[in-house]
């Protein structure tokens, strides 16, 4: 579904990304771990087309999506949950998911979309005139990852969901991605939190310093010694 | 009191035209964090273009408003394309100076022969002045208009803004431009149809006030201009009804001022309360400062 190929990524004279190559299969989860600097936002960024590669390709179903814009992308069926949340904290719930709709043409189907992230999200439903900037940092994410169900799309790439979280809510939130997942979307989810991410996922992909130093099954990952002392601490 | 009412009507009459042009400063600075500072030379052609509807073809009055908003939005979104677009990731301090010099041209390239020359042009009444009101105060039909058509317009624009699928994805870039382009905004367009509404607005403006100081020439932009970029600034530059609301203080202040001080006062006071501002309050009234989150 999503082919990134030999992508190789720049901020200014910094070489971030070094012919990064990973694939994800239609409904898979595929994991992407790391430090903190190791790249695993500019990967998303790129495929999101907030950063154009300099050289390579990013195929999402056969289609050469490299270098084009967000709203582009994102009309693709690409849906991207930011580091951060990101949600507008401005507007009101219910106006975020409504922007998570903004590509497509109001109608039953997009509110067939609202009724599942409400059912979903009761919260959401309960607090749809409230601000987002006053909802807690878990209900914030919970947002974040509704809006982008919002767009009905076919892959969700999204970027430390469990950051500043408490473990319960982590739980939660992964729980969350395995449903959305399970309703038809493929997911890239990048991670610090290596060992819940790889429970959730079968496949993953190390990255360090811009390059991708190991991949395979999470069931291999979490047996190798490497990985273990690295992302998986004393678990 | 009688006088001192008769003045806050008059004060009401430039507070509301400011308000039209102060409207497009801060929507442009929530959008692009830009100071357009030729928005006050898109007001001016705006003056212009209701010089020539009314003095040469004799158009209605709405047919007048019209020509304006649509001249003033195409001249805007050419701007924006032209010089803003390409210096969107440079320092914010290019953009600045382009500004600056995109006002320059409008000013002096309009004064051209060609043009509209460079002369004071006299504004033609599209209707009789008349007057109602008891005592000594007195409410004119032109002030009457000034009054209908903005808060029409500031109606047009709170719906556009706060119930449009538009008005969201404005409010979704000003907060957060990536995050817009994420979902699926496209964010050009959005910047594009920000610069147009605000020209629009600044168009509206300026037939208002050719037909309340029937005076154009090249060069009218720049006071009111200046005087709406500090009303934008007092009621917190990026919120909209802080515009309104610095607008309307802006009107009064510089009204009274002439009024009981002396009217060689009146552009100074202007100054005086964006110095003032600046100092005190930098975020101005309704304005909130931006808190980063981690």
């Amino acid at each position: 579904m999503l082919i990134i190929d030999n992508v190789n990524v720049y901020y200014g004279k910094l070489h971030a990304l070094k012919g990064i190559s990973l694939r994800v299969g239609e409904g898979e989860i595929v994991s992407l771990i790391g430090a903190n600097g190791a790249g695993k936002t500019t990967v998303l960024r790129a495929v999101s087309g907030i950063l154009a590669p300099r050289s390579g390709k990013i195929l999402f179903k056969g289609k050469d999506i490299s270098g084009l814009p967000p709203h582009k992308v994102a009309r693709q069926g690409i849906a991207h949950v930011p580091e951060g949340r990101g949600v507008f904290a401005n507007m009101t719930v219910r106006e975020n998911l409504d922007m998570g709709a903004c590509t497509r043409r109001p109608g039953r189907e997009v509110d067939e979309s609202l009724d599942r992230v409400f059912s979903r999200f009761p919260r959401m439903a309960e607090r749809a005139a409230q601000l987002a900037g006053t909802l807690s940092g878990g209900e914030q994410q919970m947002l974040a990852i509704g809006r982008a169900m919002m767009a009905n799309p076919s892959m969700m790439l999204l970027d430390e969901p469990s950051m500043g979280l408490s473990p319960l809510l982590v739980e939660e939130i992964f729980h969350m991605i395995t449903e959305v997942n399970r309703a038809g979307a493929t997911i890239l989810l990048v991670e610090q939190n290596a060992s819940m991410a790889f429970s959730i996922s079968r496949r993953a992909y190390v990255l360090e310093t811009g390059s991708i130093v190991i991949k395979g099954d999470t069931d291999d990952l979490r047996n190798d010694p490497g990985v273990q002392s690295a992302y998986l601490g004393d678990l | 009191m009688d006088y001192f009412l008769q003045q806050v009507i008059n004060g009401l009459q430039i507070g509301f035209v400011y308000a039209l042009i102060a409207l497009g400063y801060t929507m442009v600075y929530g959008v692009v964090g830009l100071i357009n500072f030729a928005h006050g030379d898109v007001f001016m052609v705006g003056a212009f273009i209701g010089l020539y509807a009314i003095g040469k073809y004799h158009l209605p009055l709405f047919a007048v408003f019209l020509l304006a908003t649509i001249g003033c939005a195409v001249l805007a979104v050419v701007m924006e394309r032209v010089a803003y677009r390409p210096l969107r990731q440079a320092p914010r301090i290019a953009s600045l100076i382009t500004a600056i010099g995109v006002s320059l041209f409008l000013e002096y390239f309009t004064a051209l022969n060609q043009v509209f020359g460079p002369n004071f042009y006299s504004f033609p009444r599209p209707f009789a002045v008349s007057s109602w009101g008891p005592g000594d105060i007195s409410l004119t039909n032109i002030q009457a208009i000034i009054f209908l058509v903005t808060l029409s317009c500031l109606g047009a624009l709170q719906f556009i803004v706060r119930r449009t699928r538009v008005g969201r994805a404005m409010r979704a870039v000003s907060f957060d431009p990536v995050t817009a382009g994420l979902v699926g905004v496209d964010v050009n367009r959005v910047i594009s149809i920000t610069f147009g509404l605000g020209a629009a607005l600044a168009g509206v403006g300026g037939v208002l006030y050719g037909i309340a100081y029937p005076q154009v020439n090249t060069f009218m932009g720049v006071m009111p201009g200046l005087k709406a970029f500090t009303a934008a600034v007092l009621g917190g530059i990026g919120s909209i009804p802080g515009a309104v609301l610095g607008a309307l203080i802006m009107g009064q202040s510089e009204t009274l001022a002439s009024a009981y001080l002396s009217s060689t006062y009146r552009d100074g006071i202007a100054f005086v309360i964006l110095i003032g501002v600046l100092l005190l309050r930098p975020t101005g009234i309704l304005g909130a400062a931006k808190t980063e989150k981690v």
